[in-house]
């Protein structure tokens, strides 16, 4: 197990290396002076020029690129051209925010989705698994903005339940230490101002949910199905032990492999693909910081940014596999 | 099982207790209530600011703030762009324009505690003149270089006593006073530029009525009450917090809800719904931009005055208003708003008028029409919401009399590129003003010195050139105003663009919201706003 998770991790340079070559490629394919965007409509010609120098791009691209290799190995993710901070300084809060909204929809996710996919499976072809069906497919192809406004306009307006917009009540705004929400208010000792945070976190949670939700539910269903079919349940069955064990012990822990596969998978693309949730939800999330970068062609931006969602993405799911042993002592690494 | 049970039981009632103190303690904090007039105004807006050392910025997301901290030596009126005293409570202009010599207001004080005085005014301006174009953009584009290029006005910034400072140009600039209430000319702390140096921008200090206190990137700004700010009584809020949420219904529904308390960027079409709910008001922010339709006057057929004044008759800028609008802009018939002084009234515009159209498209030779590239802009701005849209409407109307336009776009940095290099033959595109003068849009987008740049028409008039010229050197204001009338005349006569719109950008507010009215350059200072 050691030494496999060492192969992995030691398998992961070569695969971060490839992508960040070829997101640097790419981005500087797509049209646009990075100095012109900044400098805005009214710069002169000189000013651009003067600029492009100034940030280095005039400079070749290989130049470019080992430039930016140099400085990864070193540990330094660049400077960002449009406010010419430090990434590893600014990265940090909008990465935080991100991972907090990320981990609550997938646990909404999780909760909901797997607990429906058994009991569909459970009662198959009942009104309840038609219901659930259905909802799932609506669920998958619902448009996360449109559901977003919705939810602001039902929950928070009409019925007056919960806050619109924004992380925290910004009449009394969180004191950001490790700028997770959850975990500073209550490093404050601020209950109330944690209440608050979940508060916030509910609506654009399920906003972000709701896909990953559908699909985790649908799994479980399809999975528990085919677990439930098997001998050994038919034994259980037989040896007169309660359905509900039957279900919730036996089958699912035998059906939980795949679902948990989806949910490591969806687990990364939730924290890249926040960013229609996080615009409708005035969300400071990392995926609003990489998209406004690809606006402005902020390039070390653009490449510190994904690169680091893409290693969290791979860590993501490394720990998903060496979890299968966990849940199933049969597989070994 | 029982145990977990009685656990979730536990953590519900624990949660729900949590609710109900939270109400209480969030309305205690609100800070709407209490009687000074004063609590915490929440500005939502849709994007965040680049940096917080204005002269280094050129985003108007980011002078919104910035004004709230420093203040510059002039100032602007509330409602338009005429000069008015601010940090300099006087001013003395002799040498035929050439010297300025200004008085400072006394005992203001830096945020940090430092004197505000005239050596602090000669500092700052030796800090730009000595920067370059990446850092200080601004500087070089309202004053002409930086002190090693021979195109810089500026000659020299002396301090003659504690209060007095005086500006030798090294020839007469007529914006010159407008130029110094630019938000990028905003007087910093010298102490706070050397203490923080390179990281300045996250740490400004100025003598405005607000104090920055926090940044979260993304999120929040926060400014807090000057309580030494040196107009007395002045500013009535407690403090300012800047909050971005990038989409614009979503921003809409925060204010509805009362969490945030005004809010710009309303989308046209929200109006109506805001005019229905009476715990809201609207304000208009009065037009500083103006939105056209040019022409490369270098390439055929628009080389041809009949054929641009022929397309001039087939936009039917009140359709376009409505459609595209919602009825909050003005039709141009100049691309002077009506905000800045000069502005010609008198200019009948072309009107719709296929028949007119036809006639002069005969008189130029194109009676059976032509085909030609329409370059359509690709991003959203205040005044021009939906490029593409626009010109999908012209296109129909140039078809009518056999004009077959293909729209062409590209994406935004390329676009202007393109623009200035002359490669479109007839494209949209829009400006907004910078410093409130006449110059900044006549002779920035027309003459012929800007070709290359601005001038995407490349529009060459010596008459036009010649009066813009003589308007830049001339102190006079009401004889510039005459200068720049003539100077319309001519361009509207030889019609190098279409002005289509002057727009008018709407904010939103909660009806608590008093004393604010939103400035036509953009952005204001809520110096004296207050909430009741």
């Amino acid at each position: 197990m050691f030494s496999y998770t060492i192969r992995r991790i030691g398998l992961l340079i070569p695969v971060l290396l490839g992508m960040t070559f070829i997101v640097f490629m790419m981005i500087r394919a797509i049209p646009g002076n990075p100095a012109q965007l900044i400098l805005g409509q009214q710069a002169s010609k000189q000013a651009i020029a003067t600029l492009t120098k100034q940030l280095g791009l005039d400079q070749p691209w290989y130049s470019q690129f080992v430039h930016y290799l140099t400085g990864l190995f070193q540990g330094d993710l660049g400077m960002s051209l449009k406010s010419r901070t430090p990434i590893s300084e600014e990265l940090w809060p909008y990465l935080a925010a991100t991972i907090e909204l990320s981990l609550v929809a997938i646990l909404i996710a999780v909760v909901v989705g797997v607990n429906a996919g058994i009991i569909s499976a459970w009662f198959q072809n009942s009104w309840f698994d038609y219901g659930v069906m259905l909802i799932a497919l609506i669920g998958v192809s619902m448009p996360i903005f449109w559901l977003g406004l919705m939810e602001q306009y039902f929950v928070s307006i009409k019925w007056d339940l919960l806050p619109t917009t924004g992380r925290d009540n910004i009449r009394m705004p969180v004191e950001a230490i490790t700028h997770l929400y959850l975990l500073d208010t209550l490093l404050e000792g601020r209950f109330d101002q944690f209440i608050e945070v979940v508060k916030h976190l509910i609506l654009p949670g399920i906003a972000l949910g709701t896909i990953p939700m559908a699909i985790i539910a649908r799994m479980t269903r399809s999975s528990m199905l085919e677990v439930m079919r098997s001998d050994y349940i038919r034994t259980a069955k037989a040896k007169g032990l309660k359905m509900f064990w039957v279900v919730y012990k036996h089958s699912l822990k035998n059906a939980m492999i795949p679902v948990v596969t989806v949910i490591g998978l969806q687990t990364g693309l939730l924290l890249g693909g926040a960013i229609l949730t996080e615009t409708i939800f005035g969300w400071p999330g990392v995926g609003t910081y990489i998209y406004d970068a690809i606006q402005s062609r902020d390039y070390p931006v653009i490449q510190s940014g994904i690169l680091v969602v893409a290693t969290l993405f791979v860590l993501i799911n490394l720990f998903v596999d060496i979890l299968y042993a966990a849940i199933d002592p049969r597989i070994k690494y | 099982m029982k145990r977990s049970l009685l656990t979730a039981l536990a953590l519900i009632l624990v949660l729900s207790l949590g609710l109900a103190g939270c109400k209480s303690s969030s309305e205690s904090t609100g800070g709407k209530g209490s009687s000074s007039g004063g609590g915490v105004m929440i500005y939502g807006r849709g994007g965040d600011a680049v940096g917080l050392d204005p002269a280094h910025e050129t985003d108007g997301e980011s002078f919104i703030v910035t004004e709230q901290v420093m203040e510059t030596l002039t100032g602007y009126k509330k409602e338009n762009t005429d000069v008015v005293p601010e940090l300099a409570k006087s001013w003395k202009i002799s040498d035929g324009g050439k010297k300025y010599t200004f008085t400072l207001e006394k005992g203001v004080k830096f945020q940090d505690g430092t004197d505000f005085n005239a050596d602090a005014v000669v500092k700052n301006f030796d800090r730009w003149m000595n920067g370059d174009a990446a850092k200080f953009p601004y500087y070089a584009s309202m004053f002409g270089g930086y002190k090693k290029d021979p195109g810089h006005v500026i000659k020299e910034v002396k301090a003659i006593d504690d209060t007095t400072v005086e500006f030798t140009l090294k020839r007469p600039q007529a914006p010159f006073l407008k130029n110094l209430a630019m938000s990028p000319f905003a007087i910093s702390s010298p102490a706070a530029i050397d203490k923080y140096g390179d990281k300045y921008g996250e740490h400004p200090v100025g003598t405005g009525p607000f104090k920055f206190k926090e940044w979260k990137r993304g999120d929040t700004i926060s400014v807090v009450k000057n309580d030494k700010y040196w107009k007395k009584g002045l500013p009535k809020l407690d403090g300012v917090t800047f909050k971005v949420i990038k989409d614009n219904s979503s921003r809409l529904n925060a204010l509805t809800k009362g969490e945030v308390d005004l809010i710009d960027g309303v989308n046209p079409s929200d109006l109506d719904k805001i005019k229905a709910d009476n715990k809201l008001q609207i304000f208009e922010r009065p037009s500083m931009n103006v939105a056209y339709f040019g022409f490369n006057v270098e390439k055929a057929p628009f080389n041809k005055k009949e054929v641009r004044q022929a397309i001039s008759h087939l936009v039917n800028k009140d359709e376009l208003i409505k459609n595209f609008y919602n009825g909050t802009a003005e039709p141009a018939a100049t691309p002077l708003p009506s905000s800045i002084a000069g502005q010609n009234k008198d200019i009948q515009d072309y009107g719709y008028d296929e028949a007119k159209a036809k006639e002069l498209l005969k008189k130029a030779g194109y009676e059976k029409g032509f085909k030609m590239d329409l370059w359509a802009m690709p991003v959203s701005r205040p005044y021009m919401p939906n490029g593409q849209k626009i010109a999908e409407a012209i296109q129909a109307n140039l078809a009518k009399v056999g004009i077959k336009a293909n729209i062409v776009t590209f994406e935004w940095g390329t676009y202007l590129e393109k623009l200035r290099k002359g490669e479109a033959p007839a494209f949209l595109i829009g400006w907004t003003g910078d410093n409130g003068d006449a110059d900044n849009f006549l002779y920035a987008l027309l003459d012929k010195d800007t070709i290359d740049s601005n001038n995407y028409s490349r529009y060459k008039s010596e008459p036009v050139h010649k009066l813009l010229i003589e308007a830049q050197s001339t102190a006079d204001e009401g004889k510039r105003e005459e200068l720049y009338k003539k100077a319309q005349e001519i361009i509207h006569e030889d019609a190098p663009w279409v002005p289509l719109v002057h727009a008018k950008p709407q904010l939103a507010g909660t009806n608590s919201i008093k004393g604010f009215y939103p400035h036509p350059k953009g952005s204001q200072s809520f110096v004296d706003v207050s909430m009741k």
